[in-house]
């Protein structure tokens, strides 16, 4: 379970505020407006930023103060996933030991993490050499070797068209399933949300709402959600 | 931003950044508590402060009055070798001083080819030594720079803007007045300002074509207290007036925000529609010709001249040769272990970057007599030349290498630093793995522009060497003191080889098998 407890996180005139809790291995969208604090929201589970006041608690474990490499906790981001000057197999390589000096065994992994992705025969290309979709399936295959039991997508896909995006997001549910993580996602489209989530957390003026089920948050939607799909 | 995870120990950064304080402004406090009072200093002395002002300023005005009108030219016409000659007016950023003043006087010199031409209009040769001398020197090292900042500027104006003024039917003169005109007001003063720096710490050519009463520098003033009265007291005061001088010119050039020297985007021509007259025709050529002999003759005359010489150098050319080499690649080496450090540590403490570039206004004499006055009670100061030059050359570079490699070493942690502290990238790692590889081009290139200026450099060396003691630059002078012209010709060659081949190969060690 991850428990956010009475978070609290000021930027200048900005005010984020979190208190709930996810279950494990749920799979979760945050939705909200531009500007809402979703994605200031991962920043802080990620680490990237430190909260005002409040705790933030894994398994019962308080990793309010942990850096971002501590915790237990992969990210992808909106971009720059991959390190352009290193190949797909380097890109992943980093998820198992950041030094890159990797046992045969460990590349073994490598190896079966790109094949998962289908990318067994593009493992010594760079992401130049990639198309977008295969790019953000190398970050994908990170997630299979990091094996985090809390992964982070935020917006991962935005820059994919619609239907490249719905199989990827596809492809992160089942990434997550094997891993047996519990995935948070930002996301703008209401259709990947339907295809992704188990709940859905409603972020609105810094305000983040705790989960609630899918068919529960469309059934009832609040009317932030009715104004910003305009309906 | 609540928190930045430290991925790279600073404490390197500020162990340099105190290092390159103690360098530009501790050796200047060593300095001042040595100075004499004002009263030490006689009207000898005060006339090299006024001649080095005078000559800055004279140096700056025509190296930028003469850049505009082959500037424009070269913006507005399209013609075989204009890649090339943009080049050139890069090359001397990496030229030797002391190369360039043999070039020169081969060409303006009293037996050189002007001299020759005069004579056989019947006219007196021209002599190359004193005020207009020096002038001769400066313009040639910062024409080239004057002109690759205003090409920029010029290929900056939009392209909308000509299509404007050929929609409205301008004359070149309209033009001028409403496009070109007020590109020049903003960039000229900066230009004017960093080349009027330059000139103000000139020690080389002051050296070889100034001296006398009339045309010695502060920084030729230093040396010669220090060389040959060893009066330290007053080689220290006039090593404060001259910080004072560096100063107040690297200030106004700050003031006036100096455009940055870009390294390329050149290549594009500005499409006009007002320069097909045969009158701006032909005064375009004449201005790219003159400016293209100016630069290549003199570089020429020490190709032709000392290609018969090179093959039968004397041996201590050659061991000269080879400290130069040794002292400019440790040099190089130097000024990117301290421009990483302080990059580095300024993703914390962005002031950090602002010491590095401290020595902008320090001077390389004030800098060698304030370590001349530590070292000398305890060390004979000849034992450690080429250390103390490699040091002061580190030091000196650092302004540019840090500018050049840390916007890189920025970027690169706002692109992936988040990516890199999520993996687990700290420290060696994250160096090792993600720093390095991306900053490798503009390593490289300034890391070749750092080993070429400490090959050439002719400055703390002279305060530091024994004769036995000698670098290349300083070699060549003696043997041009001693009027072996032929062999300093042929040392001058080496030299200039050496110096473009050691810029070859870190430039392309960073460039190859470079990805973006």
């Amino acid at each position: 379970m991850l428990c956010l407890k009475n978070v609290v996180v000021q930027q200048d005139d900005f005010r984020l505020q979190a208190n709930f809790d996810i279950p494990t291995r749920r799979r979760v969208a945050v939705l909200g407006p531009s500007g809402a604090g979703k994605s200031t929201l991962l920043s802080v589970l990620g680490g990237y930023l430190a909260t005002t006041s409040g705790r933030v608690l894994w398994q019962g474990l308080d990793i309010t103060d942990q850096p971002p490499s501590q915790r237990p906790i992969a990210t992808v981001f909106q971009d720059n996933n991959l390190f352009p000057h290193m190949t797909a197999v380097q890109n992943v390589g980093l998820g198992i030991k950041p030094s890159l000096k990797l046992s045969p065994k460990q590349t073994e992994q490598v190896d079966d993490a790109l094949r998962s992705v289908e990318l067994g025969d593009f493992g010594q290309r760079r992401p130049a050499a990639l198309s977008g979709g295969q790019q953000s399936r190398v970050a994908l295959a990170r997630l299979l070797v990091q094996q985090k039991p809390l992964i982070l997508l935020d917006e991962p896909f935005s820059a994919l068209g619609p239907s490249m995006r719905s199989d990827m997001v596809d492809l992160a549910r089942d990434i997550g399933a094997r891993a047996g993580a519990t995935l948070l996602m930002v996301s703008h489209d209401i259709k990947d949300v339907e295809h992704f989530a188990d709940d859905v957390i409603w972020v609105e003026e810094g305000m983040c709402q705790a989960p609630l089920p899918l068919a529960d948050f469309l059934n009832h939607p609040p009317q932030g959600f009715k104004d910003y799909v305009g309906d | 931003m609540a928190r930045r995870v430290l991925a790279i120990n600073p404490w390197p950064g500020l162990i340099v950044a105190g290092l390159v304080t103690f360098f530009s402004l501790g050796t200047l406090l060593t300095v001042a508590l040595r100075a004499d009072s004002f009263g030490a200093l006689d009207h000898f002395d005060w006339a090299s402060v006024r001649f080095t002002v005078v000559q800055a300023f004279w140096s700056a005005v025509l190296s930028v009055g003469l850049a505009i009108p082959v500037a424009r030219a070269l913006a507005r016409r399209s013609f075989w070798g204009r890649g090339a000659l943009i080049t050139l007016l890069g090359a001397p950023f990496i030229l030797p001083v002391i190369v360039a003043i043999l070039g020169l006087t081969a060409v303006f010199g009293r037996s050189g080819i002007v001299a020759y031409l005069l004579n056989l209009a019947g006219l007196e040769p021209i002599s190359i030594y004193g005020f207009h001398g020096v002038l001769l020197a400066h313009v040639f090292f910062n024409l080239p720079l004057a002109t690759r900042l205003l090409l920029h500027g010029w290929v900056s104006i939009p392209a909308e803007q000509f299509r404007l003024a050929g929609a409205l039917n301008f004359t070149s003169q309209d033009t001028f007045h409403h496009i070109e005109w007020p590109m020049l007001r903003t960039l000229a003063p900066g230009i004017l300002a960093i080349i009027f720096l330059i000139c103000t710490t000139s020690f080389a050519v002051a050296l070889t074509f100034g001296g006398g009463p009339k045309a010695t520098t502060v920084e030729l003033a230093i040396y010669q207290a220090f060389k040959f009265d060893f009066d330290i007291g007053k080689a220290a005061l006039l090593a404060g007036i001259q910080f004072v001088i560096c100063a107040i010119a690297a200030i106004a050039s700050l003031w006036l925000h100096v455009p940055q020297a870009v390294m390329s985007g050149q290549d594009r021509i500005v499409q006009r529609f007002d320069t097909g007259r045969f009158r701006l025709k032909v005064l375009d050529a004449v201005w790219i010709v003159m400016a293209s002999l100016f630069l290549i003759v003199p570089l020429l005359a020490i190709v032709m001249q000392g290609a018969s010489s090179v093959m039968s150098l004397p041996e201590a050319v050659w061991t000269a040769a080879l400290r130069s080499v040794l002292t400019a690649v440790t040099s190089a080496g130097l000024s990117l272990v301290f421009a990483l450090a302080l990059a580095l540590a300024a993703i914390r403490w962005q002031w950090l970057e602002g010491v590095g570039m401290l020595s902008v206004a320090a001077s390389p004499l004030v800098m060698g007599t304030g370590l001349f006055i530590l070292v000398f009670p305890y060390v004979d100061p000849a034992s450690i030349a080429l250390a103390v030059t490699a040091l002061v050359n580190a030091v000196m570079s650092l302004p540019f290498v840090l500018r050049s490699i840390g916007p890189a070493v920025r970027s690169s942690e706002q692109q992936f630093g988040l990516l890199s502290d999520s993996l687990g990238l700290v420290g060696w790692a994250r160096l090792r793995l993600v720093i390095l590889p991306r900053i490798r081009a503009p390593m490289g290139f300034s890391a070749g522009l750092a080993a070429a200026l400490s090959m050439g450099d002719l400055g703390v060396v002279t305060l530091f060497a024994r004769p036995d003691g000698a670098t290349l630059p300083l070699q060549i002078y003696r043997l041009m003191g001693a009027y072996r012209m032929d062999q300093a010709m042929g040392a001058a060659l080496l030299l200039l080889l050496l110096s473009l081949v050691l810029f070859y190969l870190f430039d392309r060690g960073g460039r190859a098998h470079a990805v973006s």
